[in-house]
Order: C-alpha cells, then sequence, then structure tokens
C-alpha cells in the first residue's frame, strides 16, 4: 500500500514544485515506484520542470470527468521507468476537481504505487484542499523568509485541522553566508519558530535554475542542492543521514569570489 | 561597501529582526479564531456566570488580544472579558 506525500507552502515561488519534481526523481532513483500529480489545475507547472511538456494526452481532469482511463493519462518519465507525471490541465480551474474525488484517485494510485507525491498549489482555497484531500504525510517547503515562514505556519496550522500530523519541514534557499553573517535566519531559527520536524535543508543552488532550464531534476547529482535532495529522499525511507555541513563549502565559495569581486 | 557593511554591522542583526518580528505576528496569528467560535465561548462563559450573577448582555465584551504580563517581561495572548453585573440585581445569588 502506497503513501501519499503533499507539497505544500502557502506561499508561491518558493520552490514546491521543484521540490516535487527532486523528491520524486530521487524516491524512484532508490528503486521505488513513484507518480507525481499536478493538482495546479490552470498554472500547470511540473510538466515543463521534469521535462515532459511535450509527452502530455491527458490530464488530471480528464481522468476525473471519466474522459480516459487513470493509466492513459500517466506519463512515463524520460530516464526512470517507475517514475510518472499525471500532470494538471491548463484550460480548467480549480472548481473542476473537488476533494473527494482526488481522495479516491489517490486511493485508486496507492494500490500501484510506493510513493504518491502531491505538488499543491500555492494559496490556501480550493487547490490547497483538493492536494491535501488524501494525503497520509506533508513536506511543508518554506525559505528563511518572514513571508514564507509566516505561511508556513498557517499552512501547519490548516494541516493539522484537517488530521494531517505527521509532517515535515524544508528549508529551501538558504545562503550560509548571509545566515553566517546574520542576515538570514537559519534553518534552526525557522525550525524554532515554526515547531516542527525539519527534514531537508536545500543551499540556494545555481545549479537548481539550470536544472530546472534543462527540464532535468538534479537530484542526486555531485552539487550541494542535488545531495540536499536525496538526503532528503533517504530520511522519508526512514534512514537517518547527517544534515549537510552547508557553512564550509559555502564561505569556501565566498571567499573565493571576494577574490574575483575586488 | 566596507563602509556601508560596518555601517549596518553595527545595528542588530537582520536575522533576528526577523525572528522576534515573526515570533509576534505568528503568536497572534495562531490566537485568531473564527467568528463562530467566539459567539460560541462568549454564549458559554455567560451561561456559567450567569449561575451566579444577572449578567447585562447588553455590555458584554469578550476579546482575544495581546497583554503585557505582569513582570512587564513581554506580552501573551489573553481572553480578555469584560461582563457587566446588571444594575440592581442581588448578586451572588449563593
Amino acid at each position: 500500500m502506497g503513501e501519499v506525500i503533499v507539497i505544500t507552502s502557502g506561499k508561491g515561488g518558493v520552490g514546491k514544485t521543484t521540490t516535487t519534481a527532486n523528491v520524486g526523481t530521487g524516491l524512484a532513483m532508490l528503486g521505488k515506484k513513484v507518480v507525481l500529480i499536478d493538482t495546479d489545475i490552470g498554472l500547470r507547472n511540473l510538466d515543463v520542470v521534469m521535462g515532459l511538456e511535450n509527452r502530455i494526452v491527458y490530464n488530471l481532469v480528464d481522468v476525473i470527468e471519466n474522459k480516459c482511463r487513470i493509466k492513459q493519462a500517466l506519463i512515463k518519465d524520460k530516464r526512470y521507468p517507475n517514475l510518472y507525471l499525471l500532470p494538471s490541465a491548463q484550460t480548467k480551474d480549480k472548481t473542476a476537481v473537488s476533494p473527494e474525488q482526488m481522495k479516491k484517485l489517490a486511493d485508486e494510485l496507492k494500490t500501484e504505487f510506493d510513493y504518491i507525491l502531491m505538488d499543491c498549489p500555492a494559496g490556501i482555497e480550493q487547490g490547497f484542499k483538493n492536494a491535501i484531500a488524501g494525503a497520509d504525510h506533508a513536506l511543508v517547503v518554506t525559505t528563511p523568509e518572514v513571508s514564507a515562514v509566516r505561511d508556513a505556519d498557517r499552512i501547519i496550522g490548516l494541516l493539522d485541522a484537517n488530521d494531517i500530523r505527521d509532517t515535515h519541514l524544508i528549508v529551501n534557499r538558504l545562503r550560509a553566508d548571509m545566515v553566517k553573517d546574520g542576515n538570514m535566519m537559519s534553518s534552526e531559527d525557522v525550525v524554532e519558530i515554526l515547531a516542527v520536524d525539519l527534514i531537508g535543508v536545500v543551499p540556494d543552488d545555481e545549479h537548481i535554475v539550470i536544472a530546472t532550464n534543462n527540464g532535468e531534476p538534479l537530484v542526486g547529482s555531485d552539487c550541494q542542492a542535488g545531495q540536499a535532495y536525496m538526503n532528503i529522499c533517504h530520511r522519508i525511507l526512514g534512514e537517518e543521514v547527517p544534515f549537510l555541513d552547508l557553512e564550509v563549502t559555502k564561505s569556501f565559495f565566498q571567499r573565493f569570489a571576494a577574490i574575483f569581486k575586488k | 561597501m566596507g563602509f556601508l557593511s560596518s555601517f549596518f554591522k553595527s545595528s542588530e542583526n537582520s536575522s533576528d529582526v526577523a525572528k522576534n518580528r515573526l515570533k509576534l505576528a505568528i503568536t497572534s496569528d495562531r490566537a485568531v479564531c473564527s467568528p463562530e467560535l467566539m459567539e460560541q465561548m462568549k454564549n458559554d462563559i455567560i451561561e456559567v456566570i450567569s449561575k451566579y450573577v444577572d449578567v447585562d448582555t447588553e455590555g458584554l465584551d469578550i476579546k482575544v488580544t495581546k497583554t503585557e504580563l505582569d513582570d512587564m517581561s513581554g506580552t501573551v495572548n489573553a481572553v480578555l472579558a469584560n461582563i457587566p453585573i446588571k444594575e440592581g440585581s442581588r448578586n451572588f445569588r449563593k
């Protein structure tokens, strides 16, 4: 029986879709059968981040409206045969789907897949309710900024009110150099404020931009973000993995960069 | 740039400012409850207090608000209730 994980944040633009793509791909690399569902109806994005935008025939709304079978709408990943994407619809809106229908879909997919990852839209309205409807666990993504952390707190409260208690935090786009200078909250600061278990810290890494440009998740690659995402996958599987020491490497780069700035 | 950065370093770290502001904002966010829940609580409070005294429900005021701690060490969220007793009523029935 599979598990449904919703990736959510409240605030937009903090990296939900990138996280979904990388964590999903990472779990597939570790041998799990994974399906990623883009629940942001009307603002489809997970397909381009995964580099699968040219293969879409049917979408989530088609499945819900019984215009096709689930299997027909699932897109197989380019690199991992045990990884699938169920893309969102671009021409409908959030009201095309109800939480009950999403729960039913998730329950069906649970029999086929080890992990079902729901990429949640920003906000706390219908799209959020749809995305969390069938979820067993939640990954809350935030950046170390006041607006993102405040929204994350709201989201954690709403997840709790909806009986989703197994919630973990991902602090995304951390800049160790700024933390060191006292100009960015550390992951410890964010955890202290939100009082929720940390499952990953992803550094602000330009490799992410490049990987997204190419439509290829970078999980598992040599760069820090790639390692950070892979560590999250191991932790989801219940393994204990120490957190990356971002400070050392970053400060080295800082010193290196400083030479050129002068 | 050197001048600017040394200027900023002399004040409190911006990350500490962010953390403190967030803590306050989140505490008051968390204390907000829905109007229906507030109304329910209000009715329950009236019901209990009415067992002992006649309450003037017109002048009643119950709210969740920030209030200074007695030892002035900061603020906490508190339920503040201003419940006037009806004039001329025989107080404390028992």
